[in-house]
């Protein structure tokens, strides 16, 4: 029986108890069906978020100069994102839902925090999308051209919003600030809404996702515009489309490379095992080189763990510390480092980790055991320690180590070649994408893009490589997060909903079928209206 | 303002902002309704379209509902909505591929190459109006009948039955609403029609269909609203915060609360007004009485589930694992965050029905399909 408002115990999940029960296959099929409704869903939304802004721009010109060229231009390009957006709409709800039926016990002991951001993403930014892109689509003959215009803006505007409370609350899951854990609930409550919306990785990963997503819609239409002019169609309209996008793109290119270059010092400072991840780095140290480019191989003879070996690679030297310290002198730690301890530069084995997360789960079980007996005084003893900072930084900042007592240490260390390889294929297309659009803009201003048919060529082959590199960003901030959903204070296998495999076996087959098919028409769909040319009703 | 109010107070706030969103997407449900009425109002290729692009100029309204509905649910009762979601999966998992179908659906219909041909999309649109309306009916339902769940001492749900959350689609009482938020979507889908087209062909089909519709909705309504008042509720013992089984549990809240009684009086006679209004004279009106009526009878039953000391998401299987609305919110401090951005609603719907306005202006009729652009 419960007494009083809020006295849950929820996801007091005690290791020995919860994490013996579980089945991996339930944990694995749940991550594998949430993974490919985000990655499907993510298909869509960038190219959303890029296409709206670069349409905006368009009916501003069309509105100020009355030219009907640019009116058929921005209606083309209209008509594109419309098909995205429906399609987006259709995977994005799925998600939302998905916290709930598949991560309810992480909904639980996040939902003081990410439900927030979600109501607020629901109140502010859903309703503005939704609304103006209904007055948007229908308002070319009902209202004013400047309402119309305006309802183009909102919609971009609507759209990024949308996307700044979802990166808000993933951010809050790789770097949890702003809050405290209130033993009463078991569950990490809010105390800073500035704190999380501001926190410095909030800020870069929205700065970071938004102007790769920008990126993307740009190589997207500077990609369509160079078919048209291969095939010496809509010379006019394909040549404006491209001096927009290489502007947009250029500009957005220079921000991605920025953005990203400052969320890698942020992941090496709060999330090190990702990082190390990241660059498969195992000993670390200072005056680290770069790995540009390398192919790892596993190499499970040499440790209690399974260690990635470079079958070769290109090095640039020091350029990893610099990367992240700004100095070629600073640590940069490795793997073992982390996994093992190293006492020199300040990092604390995991196996102690363990042992004090394990303290700190302990001392909340016997803290609802004393509120049980009514034991007043060990309860209030034990109450007390959860404010106490010295207490809080020993101990509770290891909770989620707990819970891998007398499992094995490999559990903690990311899938490293899959982040290795997402990271550097992310890279090293973002340095092509800044070229790319230098290159485009540059023979744009002086009117002689589509005069090399070899660089429209090149356009239209890198259209999809920045769905590549979006998707390979998104494997790398996310499984490099593993094995956690809140950073090193809950583990996935803790977060996920007790169902039979099957029954998300099922669901994920279904959805599966149902996106690929949902795909494959959205893809006939767009090269149709593609083909038609603005021209073409 | 909303730092000074206690936890209770908060709580209560946001019950009543999620009930509102949750009666306001009822009502909305007449895009749901309205595309079960595809094939058979219209019946030429040039009648489908303009039923189809009445709707669609309202589908995402009702769907941005539904997702904010979720979210603030999410947001203000965090354990109801892992209880629920991660609990009942299979009512909400088809309830969610009911709606991942609609999205594409409007878009995709007419456009050449769309893979899996008109025919299909149109289905789709029918079968997100059976299933999304009669599911949410269902679900809704299990708020009075109860839930076969426990919250272990970790408050993780572990549900009773394996075929997790089907088995409420089999409880009559549950069964009786969710025909009856069918039948009310349908009905409110034809007086929008109504509405908004004109075309004599469709508008007296329309008004024959209502007939039709408009009595099992109000049977359905009564069986369930009589049941209501008869059986036993979930109630709570204010000072333990112990639940119980208490006879005619919904009946004294209702007398308890005058107010909520009102409301839902009033609303049962203006969804009644407006279907009269709709078989009774050629305009268009009624809806303007049906759609309000809907969100005051909807909202008024949300109430009877959580206020007056009941708990809103019960479980029959036991009973001190039930939810309410003080064991399952969010912390004080989130609360009061959340309830900042709440001012920014009433600007929200001003601008809805502003944009809502400026489309309508004007009746859809054949030639404005051939016309316009935007066609879906």
């Amino acid at each position: 029986m419960r007494s009083g408002p809020i006295t849950c115990w929820n996801n007091l999940l005690i290791p020995e108890q919860m994490l013996e029960s579980i089945d991996m296959s339930l944990v694995d099929w749940s991550r594998g069906q949430f993974a490919l409704t985000a990655m499907f869903h993510w298909i869509f939304v960038p190219l959303t978020l890029g296409l709206s802004f670069i349409v905006a721009f368009m009916h501003t010109i069309y509105v100020r100069t009355g030219d009907e060229e640019w009116k058929q231009t921005t209606k083309f390009w209209m008509k594109l994102f419309g098909i995205n957006f429906a399609i987006g709409v259709a995977t994005g709800i799925i998600l939302e839902f998905e916290f709930g039926t598949n991560w309810s016990n992480y909904s639980w002991f996040v939902g003081d925090i990410f439900g927030a951001p979600l109501a607020i993403e629901g109140i502010l930014a859903f309703f503005l999308e939704s609304t103006f892109i209904a007055v948007m689509f229908f308002g070319w003959n009902k209202v004013s051209k400047r309402f119309h215009l305006l309802a183009s803006w909102l919609t971009a505007f609507g759209a990024s919003l949308s996307a700044v409370w979802i990166l808000v609350a993933n951010a809050w899951m790789q770097h949890p600030v702003g809050t405290v854990f209130n033993p009463e609930t078991a569950r990490n409550e809010m105390i800073s809404f500035w704190d999380v919306i501001f926190s410095e990785v909030a800020v870069n990963k929205f700065l970071h996702t938004i102007s790769s997503s920008f990126l993307l819609a740009s190589i997207f239409v500077i990609g369509v515009s160079a078919w048209f002019l291969l095939r010496k169609r809509e010379v006019l309209f394909a040549r404006r489309s491209t001096v927009i996008a290489s502007v947009f793109g250029v500009i957005t290119a220079i921000a991605t490379i920025v953005t990203g270059d400052s969320s890698a010092r942020i992941v090496a400072r709060e999330q090190p095992m990702k990082f190390a991840a990241m660059e498969a780095l195992y000993e670390g140290q200072t005056h680290a080189p770069l790995v540009a480019i390398g192919a790892v191989r596993t190499d499970t003879s040499s440790s209690s763990y399974s260690r990635e070996d470079f079958i070769f690679k290109i090095e640039i030297p020091n350029a990893l510390s610099y990367m992240v310290f700004l100095t070629p002198s600073g640590f940069v730690p490795g793997i073992s480092d982390l996994v093992f301890g190293n006492e020199e530069e300040g990092y604390i084995s995991y196996e102690e980790r363990i042992e004090r997360g394990a303290v700190a789960i302990q001392t909340l079980k016997d803290l609802k055991k004393a509120k049980d007996r009514g034991d007043e005084q060990s309860y209030n003893t034990l109450r007390e320690k959860f404010n106490d900072p010295v207490w809080l930084d020993q101990y509770y900042q290891h909770f989620g180590f707990g819970y891998y007592k007398g499992r094995e240490l490999k559990e903690l260390i990311p899938n490293v070649k899959l982040s290795f390889y997402s990271f550097h294929v992310m890279v090293i297309l973002g340095g092509h994408f800044l070229i790319f659009t230098i290159v485009a803009l540059w023979l744009s201003l002086k009117n002689r893009w589509g005069n090399h048919r070899w660089l429209l060529w090149v356009a239209l082959l890198t259209l999809p490589m920045p769905w590549i590199a979006s998707q390979a960003g998104w494997v790398v901030a996310e499984l490099g997060r593993q094995p956690w959903v809140v950073y090193e204070l809950m583990p996935t296998i803790a977060a996920v909903t007790r169902l039979k495999p099957v029954a998300v076996q099922i669901t994920f087959w279904i959805f599966l079928l149902t996106f690929t098919l949902l795909f494959i028409a959205e893809i006939r769909i767009m090269l149709s209206q593609i083909k038609k040319g603005p021209g073409g009703k | 303002m909303f730092g000074n109010l206690s936890l209770l107070e908060l709580q209560q706030y946001w019950y009543v902002i999620v009930s509102l969103l949750g009666s306001i997407l009822v009502f909305l449900f007449f895009v749901q309704g309205g595309q079960t009425f595809i094939f058979k109002i219209g019946k030429s290729e040039a009648e489908r379209t303009i039923i189809v692009n009445s709707l669609g100029r309202k589908w995402e309204f009702t769907f941005t509902t539904l997702v904010t509905f979720g979210g603030a649910f999410f947001a203000s009762f965090p354990l109801f909505y892992a209880t629920s979601f991660g609990g009942a999966y299979w009512v909400w998992m088809a309830i969610l591929f009911a709606f991942v179908i609609q999205a594409v659906s409007y878009e995709f219909r007419t456009k050449a190459s769309n893979f899996l041909g008109q025919r299909t999309y149109e289905n789709f649109l029918f079968i997100n109006g059976l299933l999304g309306t009669f599911l949410v009916g269902v679900a809704v339902a299990t708020f009075f009948s109860g839930s076969r769940f426990s919250l272990n001492e970790m408050n993780n749900v572990i549900w009773a039955t394996g075929a997790h959350g089907l088995e409420a689609a089999l409880n009559p009482f549950n069964l009786s609403l969710g025909l009856t938020v069918f039948f009310l979507a349908r009905v409110l889908g034809l007086l929008y029609f109504m509405k908004t087209i004109d075309n004599r062909n469709i508008i007296d089909r329309s008004r024959k269909a209502l007939k039709n519709n408009a009595l099992p909705f109000v049977v359905f309504f009564l069986i369930f609203a009589v049941w209501l008042m008869l059986r036993k509720g979930f109630a709570v013992n204010p000072n333990t915060a112990e639940v119980f089984m208490e006879p005619y549990k919904y009946l004294h809240n209702l007398l308890a609360m005058p107010a909520v009684m009102v409301m839902f009086l009033a609303g049962v006679l203006a969804v009644l007004g407006g279907i009269a209004l709709g078989l009774l004279r050629y305009g268009g009106n009624g809806i303007w009485f049906a759609g309000p009526g809907t969100i005051l009878v909807v909202f008024s039953l949300f109430m009877l589930a959580g206020f007056n000391n009941t708990a809103f998401y019960p479980s029959a299987y036991d009973l001190q694992s039930s939810l309410t609305i003080q064991n399952s919110s969010s912390s004080h401090y989130t609360l009061v965050a959340m309830s900042w951005v709440s001012l920014f609603i009433p600007f929200v719907l001003a601008y809805i029905i502003f944009a809502w306005r400026a489309l309508n202006k004007k009746k859809i009729d054949e030639k404005e399909m051939q016309e316009e652009h935007h066609v879906y």
